[in-house]
Order: C-alpha cells, then sequence, then structure tokens
C-alpha cells in the first residue's frame, strides 16, 4: 500500500484546530491526495480535551488514526501532548506550543498540572517547542494562534511549497486575510 | 466534504423538497446544510422533539413531496413510535429517516447500535462508510424508497458523519410530484387495514431480499482466498487497511434484510471468514443463524469505536510501537464555559443540603462535574420534570422532607418537557421544575427552536412564552418565579419560595448562553454591554470560594486568585461569593 501520512492536531475545545485542518487538507487535497479528515463536535468542545486528524497519500480508507500511527503532532496546548503520547510512532515529530491551559481538576486544585513536558519529550524523539500565542499577540490577534501553528505543522512536514496564502485567504474571516498570512509565515520561522 | 454535508448534498440532489430534524450530535450538521445552502429548493425546519420531525415528514411524504428526517441514535427511540407503523402504511413519495450513531459515545448518554431498528421495523437500511458513499446513497435511497413505498433507514455513524473526504458533485434532479389521493385502507392503520398491511410488509421484506442478493452495494472484492472480511459502514474502512490486499471483502451498503445468499457463497471461497462490525453482533448474529461459521465478537470488542489500531489488536494480536511517558496528563473533561448562565444557578444549588437534583440532555448536564456536583440523574431528554416527580412522591412516603428539583434546558423544555410539567401539576406534585432558558440550543451549538423566535431558514417566528405555558397548564402565577441567574440573591429567593410551597412551582432562569449570537431581541431584554471581573490582589485572602464555582476563567497563582481577561465575560458570581469583596466589575 502506498504511504498514507498522519497528522494529529491536538488541544482544548475552542483553540481553533478545525480550521487550521481545514486549511490544510484543502492544500493537500488540491494537491492532488486523497485526503481524510476527522474532527470531534458537540459536548466535548466545551473546555474539553480535543482532536482533528488528517490522513492523506495515494488512496486512504481509514478517516482516524490508531494508536502508534502519527507521523507529526502539533500540541495546540503543552499537556495535550501527554495525554495523545501513544497516537504518535516513536519516530514522530512533535511541535509544541509552549501554552498552558489549566483544566477544570487543575483550576480547583485536584490535580497538578504535569511539569518537564518538553524536556521529557525532547529526550525521546524531534520535538520543536515555541510560543504561538505570543507571536499570535505580537502580530495584534491573540486568535491567530492557530495560524502561526499551522505554519509550524507545514515547516515540519517540509510541505512548504504549496499556494497556502490563497488557501489561507479562502478559509479565514473576511478582513483578517493578511493578519493570517503573516501568522502563517511567522509560524514557519519560528521552528 | 462532512458525512453530513454530503448526505445533505445527496438528499438534495435527489429532489426533496420537505426536510424535518431535531438536532443532535453528530447528525445536526444535516439540517443545518439544508437549511442553509439549500434552502432555495427545499424547505426545511427545526421540529420541538424527533417524534414531530418524523411526523411531518411523514405527513410530507404521503402528501406526495419526497422528505427526509434526521436525528441522533436516541432520537429513533423518541420517534420510534410513527417509524414502527410508518413501516406498515409505507409511502407514497420517498422517506428517509437518518439516525446518527455515536459509538465511543463521543457526545451521548448512551451508544445503542440503531442498527436493529431496521429490522424491528422491517425496513431497507442502508450504512454508507464516506462520504461520497453518504451522498450516493442518499439518493439510492429515495429510489428504493418509492420503488417498494417503504421508509428506509439510513444509518450513519459519529466518524462517517464528521469526517471529511472528497466527494464527486451531481446535480439535483427535481422528483415528479406525486397527485394525492385519499386512499383510506392505506393510510389509516385501525386493527382492520393494518391487518392487510401486515402481510405486504412479510411479501415486501422477500421482495427487499433479493435486491439485498443482486445489487452492487453488497458485492464481493476478491483478493485472496485465505481469509475474508465481510464489514459495512466506516467499521469496513479500519479493516481495509488492517487486513490490506491479501484479503478478500464483502462490503455492504445495504444491511437489511442481509444478502444471505451472497453471503454463503463469498464463505465458501474463503479458509477463514472475519465480520468486523462496531457494536452489536448485527451482521454476525444473522451470519451465524444461516449455519455460516465466521469469526467476530470473540475477538472484535462490541464496545466503544473501532479504529485500525483496535481491529489490528484483535485480529493479529499486535500493537504498534509507540512512545510513552512516564507522566500522565491531568483530565479535562467539558465544562460549563466562562460566564455561562448556568453557573450562578447551579451554584446556588449545590448550597441546598437534602435537595435531589434531577437532570436532563443538554450543556447544564455538566452541571454535575465538580465543584458544583448539582445533579443527581441525567436519563434522557425530557426525563428531568417526570423523574423529579416520580422521585418526590416517593419521598412524601418514605423521607418526608426531602425535596425535589428538576433542571431543564429551553429547547429541551419544548422536546419533551411540557408533558412532564403537565404531570406534575395535574397529579398535584411539589417537585419544582426550573427551567433553564438561555434563549437557544446551546450544546448542539446554537439552533433555533420554538421559544427562540427564528426559523432554521432565519425567517423570524412567534416565540413560545414560557411562563404564559406554565400557566395554561394550571401552575399558579404566585408560583412562577423568573430569575436572572447571575443573581446569586435572586436565586436563592426563587429557591426559598419554590421549595417552602405545598403547590407545583416553576423556576424560569432567563440569560442569553454565552456563546449565543447576540439578536436585537436580546440587547433589549438584557443588559450584555462588555463587562469583565477583577481581583484586588491586596483584598484577596487566598479562601478559593470563588474558585469553587469552576469557573475556568478563575485560577489560584502564587497564593492569589487571577481571572483570565481573555475568557470573563463579567458574569459577576465570582463577585458574589467573595467574601472579602476583593472582586470588582469594571468596564460598566
Amino acid at each position: 500500500m502506498a504511504e498514507i501520512k498522519n497528522i494529529l492536531l491536538v488541544g482544548v475545545g475552542g483553540q481553533g484546530t478545525i480550521l487550521a485542518s481545514k486549511i490544510l487538507s484543502t492544500a493537500l487535497v488540491d494537491a492532488g491526495y486523497d485526503v481524510k479528515m476527522s474532527e470531534v463536535h458537540g459536548m466535548a468542545q466545551r473546555g474539553g480535551s480535543v482532536t482533528t486528524q488528517i490522513r492523506y497519500g495515494e488512496k486512504v480508507f481509514s478517516p482516524i488514526i490508531g494508536k502508534g500511527e502519527a507521523d507529526v503532532m502539533v500540541c495546540f496546548e503543552k499537556m495535550e501532548a501527554l495525554r495523545w503520547l501513544e497516537y504518535v510512532k516513536p519516530d514522530a515529530k512533535i511541535v509544541i506550543n509552549d501554552f498552558e491551559i489549566p483544566s477544570a481538576p487543575i483550576l480547583v486544585g485536584a490535580e497538578e498540572y504535569p511539569q518537564g513536558i518538553i524536556e521529557e519529550l525532547s529526550a525521546k524523539t524531534e520535538v520543536s517547542v515555541f510560543k504561538a500565542a505570543d507571536i499570535a499577540k505580537e502580530l495584534g490577534n491573540p486568535k491567530a494562534m492557530n495560524i502561526v501553528l499551522l505554519g509550524a505543522l507545514v515547516k515540519a512536514m517540509g510541505i512548504e511549497d504549496m499556494d497556502w496564502d490563497k488557501f489561507i485567504a479562502e478559509n479565514v474571516k473576511k478582513g483578517f486575510e493578511e493578519l493570517n498570512i503573516k501568522a502563517f509565515r511567522a509560524g514557519m520561522a519560528a521552528i | 466534504m462532512t458525512g453530513n454535508e454530503a448526505a445533505a448534498r445527496g438528499a438534495y440532489e435527489a429532489g426533496i423538497i420537505f426536510a424535518s430534524a431535531y438536532p443532535g450530535t453528530p447528525s445536526t450538521e444535516i439540517l443545518e446544510n439544508l437549511g442553509g445552502m439549500y434552502k432555495k429548493d427545499i424547505y426545511s425546519e427545526w421540529a420541538p422533539n424527533e417524534k414531530v420531525a418524523v411526523e411531518a415528514a411523514i405527513g410530507a411524504a404521503i402528501a406526495g413531496g419526497r422528505a427526509l428526517a434526521c436525528m441522533k441514535h436516541v432520537g429513533v427511540n423518541v420517534a420510534a413510535d410513527p417509524l414502527m407503523t410508518f413501516g406498515y402504511t409505507g409511502t407514497t413519495a420517498g422517506f428517509v429517516i437518518v439516525s446518527a450513531d455515536d459509538p465511543g459515545m463521543h457526545s451521548s448518554q448512551n451508544e445503542q447500535d440503531n442498527r436493529f431498528y431496521a429490522k424491528f421495523a422491517k425496513i431497507p437500511m442502508l450504512e454508507p462508510s464516506n462520504s461520497q458513499e453518504a451522498k450516493d446513497y442518499m439518493k439510492i435511497a429515495y429510489e428504493l424508497s418509492e420503488k417498494w413505498s417503504t421508509p428506509v433507514f439510513f444509518r450513519m455513524t459519529t466518524r462517517v458523519c464528521h469526517s471529511k473526504s472528497i466527494v464527486e458533485l451531481g446535480e439535483r434532479t427535481e422528483a415528479i410530484p406525486f397527485k394525492y389521493e385519499k386512499q383510506i385502507t392505506r393510510y389509516v392503520a385501525t386493527p382492520a387495514n393494518a391487518k392487510g398491511m401486515r402481510v405486504r410488509v412479510e411479501e415486501r421484506l422477500k421482495t427487499m431480499e433479493e435486491f439485498s442478493n443482486t445489487t452492487d452495494l453488497n458485492k464481493p472484492e476478491y483478493n485472496g482466498t485465505k481469509v475474508g472480511v465481510i464489514s459495512a459502514g466506516v467499521a469496513y474502512q479500519y479493516a481495509r487497511e488492517v487486513f490490506g490486499e491479501e484479503a478478500s471483502y464483502l462490503k455492504l451498503g445495504f444491511t437489511h434484510p442481509m444478502p444471505m445468499d451472497v453471503i454463503r457463497d463469498f464463505a465458501s471461497k474463503v479458509d477463514k471468514l472475519y465480520v468486523v462490525e462496531e457494536l452489536e453482533p448485527y451482521m454476525e448474529d444473522q451470519i451465524r443463524a444461516a449455519g455460516i461459521e465466521c469469526i467476530g465478537k470473540a475477538v472484535i470488542p462490541n464496545m466503544g469505536e473501532l479504529d485500525t489500531d483496535r481491529v489490528r489488536k484483535a485480529v493479529f494480536g499486535e500493537e504498534n510501537p509507540t512512545l510513552k511517558s512516564e507522566q500522565k496528563a491531568a483530565g479535562r473533561p467539558p465544562t460549563l464555559c466562562a460566564g455561562c448562565p448556568h453557573r450562578g444557578f447551579f451554584y446556588s444549588l449545590s448550597r441546598r443540603k437534602d435537595v435531589m437534583v434531577t437532570g436532563d440532555i443538554g450543556c447544564y448536564t455538566l452541571g454535575s462535574a465538580e465543584p458544583l456536583f448539582a445533579i443527581d440523574t441525567t436519563i434522557c431528554m425530557g426525563a428531568s420534570i417526570s423523574t423529579g416527580h416520580g422521585a418526590s412522591k416517593v419521598f412524601e412516603k418514605i423521607q418526608p422532607g426531602k425535596k425535589v428539583v428538576s433542571v431543564i434546558g429551553d429547547s429541551t423544555f419544548f422536546h419533551s418537557g411540557v408533558t412532564s410539567l403537565m404531570d406534575v401539576v395535574y397529579n398535584r406534585g411539589t417537585s419544582v421544575a426550573v427551567i433553564l432558558d438561555n434563549r437557544i440550543t446551546g450544546m448542539t451549538g446554537h439552533q433555533q427552536n420554538p421559544g427562540s423566535g427564528y426559523t432554521l431558514m432565519g425567517e423570524p417566528a412567534p416565540a413560545v412564552d414560557i411562563p404564559a405555558l406554565c400557566m395554561a397548564l394550571g401552575i399558579k402565577k404566585e408560583n412562577i418565579h423568573i430569575v436572572n441567574p447571575n443573581d446569586l440573591q435572586e436565586n436563592e429567593a426563587a429557591l426559598d419560595k419554590a421549595l417552602g410551597s405545598d403547590e407545583t412551582s416553576v423556576i424560569i432562569t432567563k440569560w442569553p448562553c454565552v456563546l449565543k449570537k447576540i439578536t436585537e431581541e436580546d440587547r433589549k431584554a438584557f443588559d450584555l454591554s462588555k463587562k469583565q471581573c477583577k481581583v484586588d490582589p491586596e483584598a484577596c485572602i487566598n479562601c478559593k470560594m470563588c474558585i469553587k464555582t469552576g469557573c475556568p476563567a478563575l485560577q489560584a497563582k502564587d497564593g492569589k486568585v487571577v481571572i483570565d481577561s481573555g475568557s470573563c465575560v463579567g458574569c459577576g458570581v465570582c463577585q458574589q461569593v467573595c467574601p472579602m469583596g476583593a472582586i470588582q466589575k469594571v468596564g460598566e
């Protein structure tokens, strides 16, 4: 079977993983790949842990990624890297947004935010860490964090040579095209 | 396209002119698409519940227009009554019911396998395995429905509904509307008429079985002869990847009635036969009953959803190598949003000891979680008020003094809470019904409902007057308390009055969902000016009373509480519980 690439985007409901995945999928379809993408709706979106998955290759059957199958994992929130770790290959590339969103059990003091995640994972595989939130803030809109992360993902996948400006402009809110293209480039430059 | 977008497209291409649904994950977007993109050609509406949606679509189909009804798996339970008899009468124009099942319970209270409904109702079932099939099968479903004059059961699952894959589109073909004729023996299911219908149902079943054995929807793909795999729906996609190019496949798209001749022939050509299906052994049981040996649930789990990894492990005992960590991520359950109007009321409710709280289906189910723990039961949509009534009657006998409060959302109240409240009033119950009116259907992503003042297609509509409705049911005006749930004093006062009354009481909490797109009407009715809460670090003694509201915008950091300005909307609940007056609203 022709090789299939698996990309896992993990984060917290409301962080914009779905939009980033949509842009990525559009570009991959345009490049002639068979692409499948899966997302989670409903209850989990209310501040819960969410994942969006993209699989592409010559022919893709399953729309979701099983354990030990992801080639690249992009973590929109740091702790989510741990939760989804068993879904990645031992030599996967991991992109981590150094950004913490404490979950409800942490906020009420029932659990602790785990420490040393980046150090631990860096010792095991190729990990790129950067502060996407700060970059988006500097560009003037913290909400563009997802597009900054998309830029980093595209760099990590080695698929920079597509018409990303076009795909971004087509998929983001009108009036925010330029900001998002800037965010995307900043993300590419960050890792 | 997602499977839902594709199913909507298929219905559009099939020339339907009527669609009705009640929102429910993972089915919601089918109607959202029809009511948005295709509203020029198709009349679409949100019904107050699934039974109403199916009945309205039945009327549309009998009148002569192709019709669609969509719902999540548990919605079919609500709609089962009309569906079962409609299976007897049959239809004039094409009728399809979509059942979107949720293996793995991503957003549901159970993971029932609705394929049994097709068998139960003796109607044909189609199961798409990706978006292209969701579109194509929908068109086929309408042809079959009219060919056999039967409702068609269209079974999807979360991963078919919410995964995107490439779809080739077709054109809309306008179905020629049937001319309505009165046919009493056909459509009036009196016992006398139904006896005739019953015979025709069995005859139809035989015709359908012949079709099942000859259609391309159930076509074998022969590769090697060692292993054969029978599968359907998204499980086929997992199996196809795990068993690879060596195995032979019998992928079933038409799964009721099952193509037993095709299966017998396929089984005879392979050494080992696997049946890979999600949830119950629906296919396996029928295959075994036909005397065909196969491997199915002996290895494949019957709980939760499958994926390639689970199938591989079940069949071959192999697991992919993966990365592991010594540490575990802290839990991240979904929570009520910062500024959610349910929080204030649940906070007040959580202070009441010796009160049983019966809950319902919606965002407010999250009020059962830490730190509020404000809900005792959640069964199904509409159950809160009736469950509470039964509990209250028993407490009167065995535990006098124990009070019951039932909480239900606005959309859920319209869904099936009204009849429950009628039960309480009529039977002189004293349980307190709380209608959490956040002006929209929240959890599924903000669909209009009979109380919101707008329809699915964006037209202004009369809004249900909830207090007037309660009065019409027989509740006295003085026993109806309308509160702003963000105001804890108002909540307390209303709870005191309602719990102290020996008559049926209702509390209506009225404040729009924090994620709602605000309308002109909302702006007139509520003060929604931008505000934020801030903690004075000098005054904060880190008692964490505010954190006990469970608001995700609050965090204790270095001995003080800080409020995240990105998510705080200034609802002021934390401000009211702070014993030191350390929290202030700014931006007023």
